[in-house]
């Protein structure tokens, strides 16, 4: 079989989210890659994917597709899927509940979060952290076609600088499903709309900061930083100060932004499990022992209250600058 | 109603991880291990259901070791009126066990299963949909609150920057998400009273392998960092640092 890969774009209210690029990316890896939108109607940037590597660009359009159908997207998927070496899906929210789905209807099993994939032979092998990233383990995917959905910000994805001239997009046939699950609507997130796994910079809070309302502080700061999520630690989310959507760690998310700001967390082993893996780590904390900065690039020891507001006003001062 | 609870036994979030000498699995020795986590949320629903109810049974299923079965008597001390333990060597691949669990549960006439959105040794978030997808019956993943009514299911999980509101009818899957409740602690009373629940153990039907182990590593040591400064001083040195060295601002 040729090394023809489908890859599964996800879409929000007509338009493709960030995360497809970096699944056009992994997909890339083990093959030419076909593009997968399903979608009501049409969406926004489908006919660009060729210019970032996508072989040919498929649409499955139903009416019942506005939202996330469950049951449609994999009965659509697994239909497709016959004909592929690999499939590959975005670790997001409906990346982790469908994967699973389609690959349960396929009779293999599936990679879930990987952060490197390959081949060995006709195999597809995939790297992925387990016990929340203290291992990282290497499994060889035995079945066809091998599943598997990418973590966010791992596979650097080329994004077209500006539209290029609409693409040809090949119509694919939605087979018949029974929904049994059906998605009423998106509500908007209490917090932040940026989630901590998607954004490129994660500013985040622990015990340090005293009490929920100092977290004013940090929500400044991101705002200063541009795209950025504001998250948490464990102790604060157990002490009900933020949503545990936020909360970065085992029993919470793992995140790999390009930069993360731990701001009055000591660095507890299931919150280092949580964020080692982000690209460049900065540690605020006023004890010059917290295991925090064994793991930071850049640290400042001392009282946050006095190091935050400066440090906002920084950023905005060197951001207004460029 | 009739309520499933799948249970998995998973070293202790705070436990610090050894590979083996097999480079493919992790020394158990000295390792202490409890309930997944996001499994105790789903004990906790099947407990609050069968309360609000007055009424109906819980069954806690496990594939695992034989080991698995002290994990399972927590689940009877939480409340649980029975457990059942699919003895099978771990295994990291989730349609195997999915493959086990469903040719039990299906048999069983349940009118919901409760899940955790993962277990925190494998994060595959896996076996709970696949088993539906298996049974052929709705399933709704990632639940942070729920609530069921005259036999369907409304459901709220978080996507990336908003909550999906999930709608579907039982039998169904749930898996379960932290902020769905609070879990109990067992009572003396209770682990006194586990002793004596029914503890069933028997083979799993795992189904054939299509993921294999090829070993586990430990990720890179991260390269020590440094420290600017100290206190409010050190900020401006820390944001040029981060401009020219880092590149990423």
């Amino acid at each position: 079989m040729a090394d023809r890969v489908l890859a599964i774009m996800e879409q929000r209210d007509g338009a493709l989210r960030k995360v497809s690029y970096e699944v056009i990316a992994a997909a890339r890896l083990l093959g030419d890659v076909d593009a997968l939108v399903l979608c009501e109607g049409a969406v926004e940037g489908t006919g660009d994917l060729r210019a970032v590597g996508a072989a040919r660009v498929l649409s499955a359009a139903h009416p019942d597709f506005r939202l996330y159908n469950p049951d449609g997207f994999a009965a659509t998927i697994g239909e497709l899927a016959s004909g592929y070496s690999a499939v590959v899906f975005a670790g997001t929210a409906t990346g982790r509940d469908l994967a699973p789905r389609v690959a349960a209807r396929l009779k293999v099993s599936c990679a879930t979060d990987v952060i490197e994939l390959g081949r060995d032979g006709a195999a597809v092998t995939a790297t992925r952290p387990v016990y929340a990233g203290k291992v990282l383990q290497k499994i060889r995917l035995t079945g066809t076609p091998a599943v598997a959905s990418i973590r966010p910000n791992t596979f650097p994805a080329d994004k077209p600088a500006e539209p290029g001239p609409p693409g040809e997009v090949e119509s694919v046939t939605v087979p018949a499903f029974a929904t049994r699950v059906t998605v009423k609507e998106i509500k908007a997130a209490a917090t932040a709309t940026l989630d901590v796994t998607e954004a490129p910079i994660v500013v985040s809070g622990g015990r340090g900061l005293k009490e929920p309302a100092n977290f004013k502080l940090l929500e400044d700061l991101a705002a200063a930083l541009g795209t950025a999520a504001v998250g948490a630690s464990r102790a604060v989310v157990d002490a009900g100060w933020r949503d545990h959507g936020a909360q970065v760690g085992q029993t919470g998310k793992t995140v790999s932004p390009g930069l993360y700001f731990a701001i009055g967390i000591s660095g507890a082993i299931q919150h280092l499990a949580g964020m080692r893996t982000a690209k460049v780590i900065v540690a605020i904390n006023r004890d010059k022992d917290a295991p925090i900065f064994k793991v930071a690039d850049y640290g400042i020891v001392g009282d946050l209250f006095e190091i935050l507001p400066r440090l906002t006003d920084e950023i905005k001062r060197v951001r207004a600058g460029q | 109603m009739k309520i499933a609870v799948c249970l998995k036994r998973v070293p202790d979030t705070t436990a610090k991880i050894t590979i083996g000498p097999d480079r493919k699995s992790i020394t158990d020795t000295g390792l202490k291990f409890v309930p997944n986590p996001y499994d105790e949320f789903a004990l906790e629903a099947a407990l609050a259901l069968k309360e609000k109810s007055g009424g109906g049974e819980t069954v806690v299923y496990s594939v695992g070791t034989d080991a698995s079965a002290e994990t399972l008597r927590t689940a009877l001390a939480m409340g649980i009126d029975r457990a059942v333990l699919l003895q099978a060597p771990g295994g990291a691949d989730g349609l195997a066990i999915a493959q086990a669990l469903a040719a039990e549960l299906g048999a069983g006439a349940f009118d919901l299963l409760l899940f955790g959105k993962m277990a925190v040794d494998d994060h595959n978030h896996a076996v709970g949909p696949m088993t539906a997808e298996l049974l052929a019956i709705p399933c709704i993943t990632s639940v942070a609150k729920m609530t069921i009514e005259n036999g369907a299911v409304e459901a709220e999980r978080e996507i990336e920057g908003g909550i999906e509101v999930v709608t579907c009818s039982l039998p169904a899957v749930i898996t379960c998400e932290k902020g769905l409740n609070n879990p109990r602690l067992p009572s003396l009373k209770g682990i006194m009273a586990a002793k004596k629940k029914p503890l069933e153990t028997k083979p799993a039907a795992l189904g054939a392998p299509t993921l294999e182990i090829v070993s586990l590593e430990l990720p890179p040591e991260r390269q020590p960092g440094r420290i600017v400064g100290e206190g409010a001083d050190a900020v401006p040195a820390l944001v040029q640092l981060l401009r020219t060295e880092a590149k990423v601002l």
